[in-house]
């Protein structure tokens, strides 16, 4: 059975990495960019969930459901100000804007926050479990994939079957037959970094209440995430999703065999999988 | 209803058109025609705002437009049938006409019935993929999703180009309804033909100025194999 409990193990942490993921997955499925400081952002989120249960004396869910409005808003004006001027056929302006941005936020975060290892305290839920018979669950991580599942069929949801998510498509298609529908292409890209850093936010408070984190570790975050997105197939939310379980799995099978093997057994499928689908799994149509 | 005065634009170096007027009235039909790389399709791109202008050099109801974005342009009711439809891929056919109304939310007679009702067609075939329909289906999605922002000046270009011509004597039979709904339409062809036989006045364009104005009922042929190729004939 341990093998069983193994494997359940590691698609549950593949939700946390699908919540890693699913926000540099939008931004690039819509425009294109990949935005190296999306590690470093969600480590600030974390600070800001933090922050509020703190300072505010919130509990970690009201917290980030205060963050998410205000990282929106960061999200917004990071594009509008900044990542939209960069924007173009260069792919390289954007990438080094973006490699800056992580730096400075680490630097900030430092500065602010200290080097001190910290955590979002949950209190009881932190050890809590469910035993399905066969194997036995932790209610954090299979809350951590629920919250994964649903923010996915939520941002489908909202691709598919609003007014916002048809400009999102087209804006992502041509952006300049798009501005002939009555569509700003830079309004569009600033709602969607937005949005992004709602899901960011969501990423940070699981991150925070399961594990330490520190300024330091967003860029390791994000190679998960990237790997996650690449193994999916670039632009579709549920192949970022069996990206992330496909990362999770190997990683606790890898700490099975040997506890020094976790990160290493993750990065390996994630070679695995581009030497034998190097467009990843559900690559889309047109890219 | 709309002006260009001394209109000119640029790619790069290169400059595409020197000293562009032209107007269209209200209601009114009017034919753009001219060889390949005449500038025909530059000046739609100009009026859209897709290639930046200074303000003064399009003018709406009066107003200066020339340095609007396209959304901006689109939104006074400018709307344009791009050359080669540039319909969305990953949008169905019906998604693609929402998406021309949805910015532009006015009162007029053009909506997904109407457009439906105008090429039934698409109504048969509103869950497919805009790019996965033959030639002439997707030229009409194009004109169609023009026509959702209810327009007052809908810009086709080059709607005949490439298709068969069964296919385009369904699409210009669709010419006149238009008209009837009020909104003024400029026709950028090469079917010399075809333009002149809808439209009201004609422009005749050739490396990018303009070589003839005139009313179609009054231009003779030799007016237009002049204007057209620069040689009297």
């Amino acid at each position: 059975m341990i093998w069983l409990d193994t494997l359940v193990q590691g698609i549950l942490l593949g939700g946390l990495y699908a919540l890693f993921a699913a926000g540099l997955s939008l931004v690039f499925g819509i425009m294109r960019l990949v935005n190296l400081a999306h590690g470093d952002l969600i480590i600030l989120a974390a600070y800001l969930v933090l922050m509020g249960v703190t300072l505010l004396g919130l509990s970690p869910w009201i917290a980030a459901l205060v963050a998410m409005p205000a990282m929106f808003a960061l999200g917004w004006l990071l594009q509008a100000a900044v990542l939209n001027r960069v924007l173009g056929k260069d792919i390289l302006p954007p990438l080094l804007v973006t490699f800056g941005l992580s730096v400075a936020l680490q630097n900030g975060l430092l500065e602010a926050f200290s080097a001190d290892s910290r955590r979002i305290p949950v209190g009881a839920l932190e050890g809590a479990s469910l035993d399905l018979g066969l194997v036995t669950v932790g209610i954090m991580p299979l809350m951590t994939f629920a919250s994964a599942i649903v923010m996915i069929i939520a941002l489908n949801g909202l691709f598919y079957h609003t007014a916002l998510g048809r400009a999102f498509r087209a804006t992502s298609d041509d952006a300049v037959t798009a501005g002939l529908m009555g569509i700003e292409p830079k309004r569009i890209f600033a709602i969607a970094t937005g949005i992004a850093m709602i899901v960011v936010t969501l990423a940070a408070l699981y991150l925070g209440m399961r594990a330490n984190f520190d300024p330091s570790i967003g860029p390791a975050r994000l190679i998960y995430a990237f790997e996650a997105v690449i193994i999916g197939g670039l632009g579709s939310l549920w192949g970022t999703l069996a990206g992330g379980i496909i990362i999770g799995v190997a990683q606790t099978f890898g700490a099975a065999l040997n506890p020094e093997w976790q990160i290493l057994a993750g990065h390996i499928a994630f070679l695995a999988v581009m030497l034998l689908k190097p467009r990843g799994l559900f690559p889309r149509a047109v890219d | 209803m709309l002006e260009t005065r001394g209109l000119t634009a640029n790619y790069g170096q290169f400059r595409a058109l020197f000293g562009v007027d032209i107007s269209v009235a209200a209601g009114e039909c009017v034919a753009i025609i001219g060889a390949n790389g005449a500038g025909k399709s530059t000046l739609m791109r100009s009026i859209t705002g897709v290639i930046g202008n200074e303000p003064g050099m399009v003018l709406h109801r009066g107003e200066p437009i020339g340095a609007l974005s396209s959304a901006q342009i689109m939104k006074r009711g400018i709307a344009m049938v791009p050359e080669g439809r540039r319909l969305f891929p990953s949008l169905t056919v019906e998604e693609n006409l929402l998406v021309g109304g949805q910015a532009r939310k006015v009162p007029g007679p053009w909506n997904l019935d109407a457009v439906y009702d105008l090429f039934p067609i698409l109504r048969e075939r509103r869950k497919s993929p805009g790019t996965a329909l033959s030639g002439g289906q997707q030229q009409m999605v194009a004109i169609g999703r023009a026509l959702m922002s209810n327009p007052q000046l809908l810009l086709c270009d080059e709607i005949s180009l490439g298709l068969a011509p069964v296919v385009i004597r369904d699409i210009y039979a669709a010419l006149p309804r238009i008209r009837e709904s009020g909104a003024a339409i400029v026709l950028v062809e090469q079917d010399i033909g075809k333009a002149l036989a809808v439209a009201d006045r004609v422009y005749c364009m050739m490396e990018g100025r303009v070589t003839l104005a005139a009313r179609t009922a009054e231009v003779t042929r030799e007016d237009i194999h002049s204007a057209y190729f620069g040689v009297a004939s």
